[in-house]
């Protein structure tokens, strides 16, 4: 940020760049501008805009612009019952939707009261973690495009295009899942989802190898990160960090071991943390991450009891589709559920879940009738998002591609 | 002692006339205050060695359409001392329709209050930048209170030429 | 090879100049991804090694709306957003074609909420719908197909000097 002062510079040139008409500034070293950057930019990771004031290359200020992809979530939440909800939260975090889909049955089932059974809780683990697994190589994968390395980007959509196709087995569809059901979920793993994930899983590994060692060893892309991008611990909490990039400063604070939910207190797995807190230690933290999400999975393969997928309670949990057109009663219940809704006691509450971009939290408020009085999603890219003036100031302006790869925005859930 | 007995204590120790609710609530514990003391109150369960409540969760607001006090403004903050998330909540009449900012101590807490200014009106005192954030600057409603319709009143947002 | 058998015998082939125009323009169709949402991810998971949009010669996603000729609109247009939609498409040279993909960018789909757009052809031509929340990658080079069959059938007097007339207005407001 050393500016030439107008000693140093030959009065000739600087009389010559007053006369100029082209240039319309008053003072010829005087070279701040604004950049607008999105909502269509290739690096924003959709509709994120940025207008960064600029000093030559330097960043000197930056003020985030969202709502692009408002679309009004809270107040059609509102306006529908709990059960209708679920296909909504596939599209918040669009990378990872079965996390989503997790996350809000697991609000609605604390504020009805509903009990899980264990088999149900270990397949939601099973596709949680495999969404955090989905929506790590994405963002490492769109990360490294954004700093210039193509073929890493090929490389772990083809790892995540296997997840996907243990989605389409296991719920019938490749993206959108909408699996759960309050409850439980909507039916059980198949044994070729089993086998499908069990195959996953022996490549995942070597996989990952594989696109480390483009990425680890080479020097462009750890030069363009290093150092760059840096968060202290005191201000990551400060601004609300959760989530990867909060493990990045070295808090090793992870909601899966603060406040198990599920069955995480059974399992043994580790919480990768780094303390520089810069792109570098994100990026390291998301691989490490996938690595023990891997190990997450399969110990749940391992534990996972038979047994039922839906809790027994007719007033709460939709009946199994096959009874629904066979027997009276459960057309009866199906009709009462999807007409008025689960009705939960009047009260509210607060839950959340370890997602793939940190804590994903819904806010609920029952009214006692079949749909929300009110529903707030805490969604951990809006969090982040938000810090971005305080990362990027004082760098180059190609690091602001980095920074914005580096904690990984999505702008569905960022925007609500 | 228990950690909510703590906060209990020290709460009323330090805020004589902050007009405390305590509540609970599917293991969530509630504590109702008036507006006035918000601010006072989040820095100290923040700076409270003991307490240390350096992650503010979650800012939002409730209308409750018809109650004389029409919205309730809720803090979630958790503390990574103890794992234990803590509910505060501030009723805001429509008429007196504004609340102490916390910026100054959660710094997290800008957006999150713009995002409550942009959809309930709810305004923040002290705040460095009140805007809307999700709606365009010129749009005039705030949709998330009960009187605006779903589909939105028509005319309200422009769309470009075909 | 037809090409190559008229090559070997006399070495000239006759054609109209329109016919190998199309037949040119069709296979070399350069997308604008104008990635919104949720859609985006599949867009992308078309240019993935699976599905592989190269086949069809649509690999060079360009993100410079000057150097494209298919805008494909992935994801739910909101009033905010759509003025920004409109202007890239205004920045596109002529001749320009859209896809409108997924349901919430063709109708509105499942967002029935104040902010979101119901359809993009309120404020865009679109030439081809494409039905999924989100579509398949498959559906998506189904759509591509059906654009690069109408490529093929353009006339070169369907694109006289109409729409440039139209830009100069836009930019002389």
């Amino acid at each position: 940020m050393d500016r030439f002062t107008k000693d140093e510079i030959h009065p000739k040139i600087i009389q010559k760049l007053l006369e100029d008409s082209d240039i319309t500034i008053d003072d010829a070293l005087e070279n701040e501008m604004v950049l607008n950057m999105g909502p269509q930019h290739p690096a924003t990771h959709g509709v994120l805009r940025l207008v960064l004031k600029l000093d030559g290359e330097t960043v000197i200020g930056c003020v985030p612009d969202v709502g692009y992809l408002h679309r009004g979530y809270e107040k059609m939440a509102e306006n529908m019952s709990y059960h209708e909800f679920i296909p909504h939260t596939d599209r918040l975090d669009y990378i990872s939707p079965t996390a989503n889909n997790v996350a809000w049955v697991m609000a609605v089932e604390k504020l009805a009261g509903v009990e899980v059974p264990v088999r149900a809780q270990y397949i939601r683990m099973i596709i949680a973690e495999l969404a955090r697994i989905a929506s790590h190589l994405v963002a490492i994968g769109s990360f490294a495009m954004d700093v210039g390395a193509l073929t890493v980007f090929l490389w772990t959509f083809r790892e995540r295009e296997k997840i996907m196709d243990i989605w389409d087995i296991v719920c019938g569809a490749r993206f959108t899942n909408s699996y759960t059901r309050i409850g439980g979920v909507a039916n059980d793993m198949q044994p070729e989802a089993i086998a499908l994930i069990k195959k996953f899983l022996e490549g995942i590994d070597n996989n990952l190898i594989e696109c480390e060692k483009l990425l680890n060893t080479n020097r462009i892309f750890i030069e363009r990160l290093d150092g760059v991008g840096v968060i202290s611990k005191e201000d990551a909490l400060s601004y609300g960090y959760t989530g990867p990039n909060l493990r990045a400063t070295g808090v090793d604070f992870d909601l899966r071991r603060a406040v198990p939910y599920l069955q995480y207190d059974k399992i043994d797995f580790r919480i990768p943390t780094f303390t520089e807190g810069d792109c570098l230690a994100r990026y390291f933290v998301r691989t490490d991450e996938i690595r023990e999400s891997a190990k997450i999975v399969r110990q749940c393969l391992q534990l996972m009891p038979s047994g039922e997928i839906k809790a027994n309670l007719p007033k709460r949990v939709l009946p199994n589709k096959a009874e629904v057109y066979t027997k009276m009663e459960e057309l009866i219940l199906d009709f009462m559920l999807i007409n008025f809704g689960i009705n939960p006691p009047v009260g509210e509450i607060y839950h959340a879940i370890e997602g793939s971009k940190g804590e994903l939290g819904f806010y609920l408020v029952s009214d006692g009738k079949g749909n929300p009085w009110k529903c707030k999603i805490r969604s951990p890219s809006f969090i982040h998002i938000q810090s971005l003036p305080h990362l990027v100031k004082g760098r180059m302006i190609s690091d602001v591609v980095a920074i914005i790869g580096s904690i990984d925005p999505i702008m569905g859930e960022a925007d609500k | 002692m228990e950690l909510k007995e703590i906060i209990i204590q020290k709460l009323n120790e330090h805020f004589p006339d902050a007009g405390f609710e305590f509540s609970e609530y599917i293991n969530e514990f509630n504590i109702k205050l008036d507006k006035k003391f918000i601010q006072p109150v989040c820095k100290f369960l923040k700076e409270d060695s003991e307490l240390e409540f350096l992650l503010c969760e979650d800012i939002t607001a409730v209308d409750w359409a018809r109650r004389k006090k029409r919205f309730t403004v809720v803090y979630h903050i958790f503390t990574l001392k103890h794992n234990y998330r803590l509910v505060l909540k501030c009723d805001v009449e429509e008429d007196d329709c504004n609340i102490d900012s916390v910026t100054s101590v959660w710094r997290t807490s800008n957006w999150q209050e713009r995002e409550c200014y942009d959809m309930y009106g709810i305004k923040f005192n002290n705040h460095p930048d009140m805007r809307r954030i999700y709606m365009p600057e010129d749009f005039e409603y705030y949709p998330l209170r009960k009187e605006f319709p779903l589909m939105g009143i028509p005319g309200s947002l422009s769309l470009p030429k075909k | 090879m037809g090409l190559e058998a008229k090559l070997s015998g006399d070495g000239f082939f006759v054609t109209q100049l329109e016919a190998i125009i199309n037949w040119a323009r069709k296979n070399s169709v350069y997308p604008m991804p104008m990635g919104i949402s949720c859609c985006a991810i599949e867009m992308m998971a078309a240019a993935d090694p699976r599905y592989d949009i190269a086949r069809f010669g649509s690999e060079v996603m360009r993100f410079s709306p000057r150097q494209c000729d298919l805008m494909i609109v992935a994801g739910t247009v909101t009033y905010k957003m759509s003025h920004v939609v409109r202007k890239i498409y205004d920045q596109m040279p002529d001749p320009k074609w859209v896809i409108a993909m997924g349901a919430c960018t063709s109708t509105g789909g499942m967002y029935r909420s104040y902010s979101v757009v119901q359809g993009i052809d309120q404020f865009l031509p679109v030439d081809v719908y494409v039905a999924g929340c989100p579509p398949r990658p498959d559906n998506l080079l189904n759509a591509l197909i059906h654009i690069q069959n109408k490529i093929g059938n353009t006339r070169a007097k369907e694109f006289q000097n109409k729409k440039r007339l139209e830009l100069n207005v836009i930019q002389n407001n």
